[in-house]
């Protein structure tokens, strides 16, 4: 019974450490102003550009893969124009935000914590320190920053190139004329509660995310296992905070039946 | 001259975010469409509307001509009054045409079409069709054909 609640308190503990990490971060960025946003383009390069191959091929292959399935259970009620409405909703909605974190998680959280954790191994970042640098402000919250902004724009990539390739898979290949396609979209897609939705869930996601990549990078232990139990936990956390946090959202914003 | 180039990337990278988000903004939610009001509009007052939605399309011989603005509830009448525009260049409709709501498909959506009538003077921005067929719901069908069973 005692080690249940030293369990329970340990982890509120690492939560309220979390926040504090987080709000520190977030305080503290580098203060000249140059300096800063060449810091923060860095990231957003090797957060966002290195991941948007991923994240374009992916988006492309759902999207087919939904526009197949969606046509083939649609045409046995003969109303395969209704694809349109299908595939946006589908992605706009849900699998953009959600795949794309996931995706995310994998490809840039995991990066993250590696690198963070890595720095704190090879002791740079207590080099930081002696030098009078403040770790947060020069590694952490450039980092934490770049991936909030990337998450939203690859969240966007990936819906647009998924239904684009839908309609590719629908239109030319399967035969649905591409009006009814359309305009069965354009008719069921309202821009401020399905795109921004969208895109508010990916905001969420993104902070998440981020947030648990570079938090557990800075607390790893500094061995090369350490590395790899921290980089592991980003991952598993980090989907597992999508996921309950889709949840959550998606009742909040489309729950009013 | 690596930096340079990383900029350079990072800069295509959100002119490409930016381009999908207007693509979904103007493609894919049609918020182009809801801007252009080049047109004039026409009501109509119908007893059951079953499931006709904002932005249904509006039809003559099946070619799109315009799509509903708004439906509401009208106290007085106790029936639902629906707002529609009308492209401009359609501008020969006859005042005594008939609308009816129309399925395409056997879920697909509700829309509105137009039969043209034989009047000589033609509808114009404000006018009201009062010829007007509601839509099919399956229960009153049903209700019908039992009624009409039952009465043999």
């Amino acid at each position: 019974m005692k080690t249940l609640y030293s369990a329970i308190y340990r982890h509120i503990e690492t939560v309220g450490q979390a926040g504090v990490f987080l709000f520190q971060a977030i305080c503290r960025l580098p203060v000249r102003y140059d300096e800063a946003l060449k810091l923060y383009f860095r990231q957003i390069y090797s957060v966002g550009v290195l991941s948007l191959i991923i994240i374009i091929v992916s988006g492309a292959f759902i999207g087919m893969v939904l526009a197949l399935q969606g046509y083939s259970i649609l045409t046995r009620y003969g109303s395969e124009s209704a694809v349109g409405q299908l595939l946006s909703l589908t992605l706009l909605r849900e699998l953009g935000p959600v795949v794309t974190g996931l995706l995310f998680a994998g490809r840039a959280g995991s990066a993250l914590t590696a690198e963070i954790g890595l720095m704190k191994t090879t002791e740079q970042l207590s080099s930081y320190e002696m030098m009078g640098i403040d770790p947060l402000r020069r590694v952490v919250a450039p980092r934490f920053l770049a991936g909030v902004t990337c998450m939203p724009i690859l969240a966007v990539i990936f819906s647009a190139v998924g239904i684009w390739a839908g309609m590719l898979v629908s239109v030319h290949w399967l035969g649905v004329y591409e009006g009814s396609f359309w305009s069965s979209m354009q008719q069921s897609v309202y821009f401020d509660t399905d795109v921004m939705n969208g895109v508010i869930k990916s905001l969420v996601f993104a902070v998440a995310v981020v947030w648990i990549a570079v938090y557990q990078g800075y607390i790893c232990q500094p061995t090369s296992e350490g590395i790899g139990r921290a980089t592991t936990r980003t991952v598993v956390l980090g989907s597992l905070a999508i996921l309950g946090l889709d949840f959550l959202l998606t009742a909040a914003m489309f729950g009013d039946f | 001259m690596k930096d340079a180039k990383a900029n350079l990337l990072v800069g295509l990278f959100m002119l490409l975010g930016l381009a999908a988000f207007i693509y979904l903004a103007m493609q894919v939610s049609g918020l182009a469409f809801d801007e252009k009001s080049d047109g004039y509009t026409i009501q109509a007052h119908f007893d059951d509307i079953g499931g006709l939605t904002d932005r249904a399309k509006v039809t003559i011989a099946g070619v799109t001509v315009g799509q509903v603005q708004s439906i509401e509830y009208d106290k007085e009448f106790f029936m639902a009054k629906v707002t529609m525009s009308i492209d401009s260049t359609v501008d020969n409709i006859p005042t005594d045409s008939s609308l009816a709501i129309l399925t395409s498909g056997l879920i697909g959506e509700k829309y509105l079409g137009i039969s043209i009538g034989a009047e000589e003077d033609v509808l114009k921005d404000g006018d009201e069709i009062y010829d007007t067929q509601s839509a099919l719901v399956l229960e009153n069908l049903i209700g019908q054909f039992l009624m009409s069973a039952g009465g043999e």
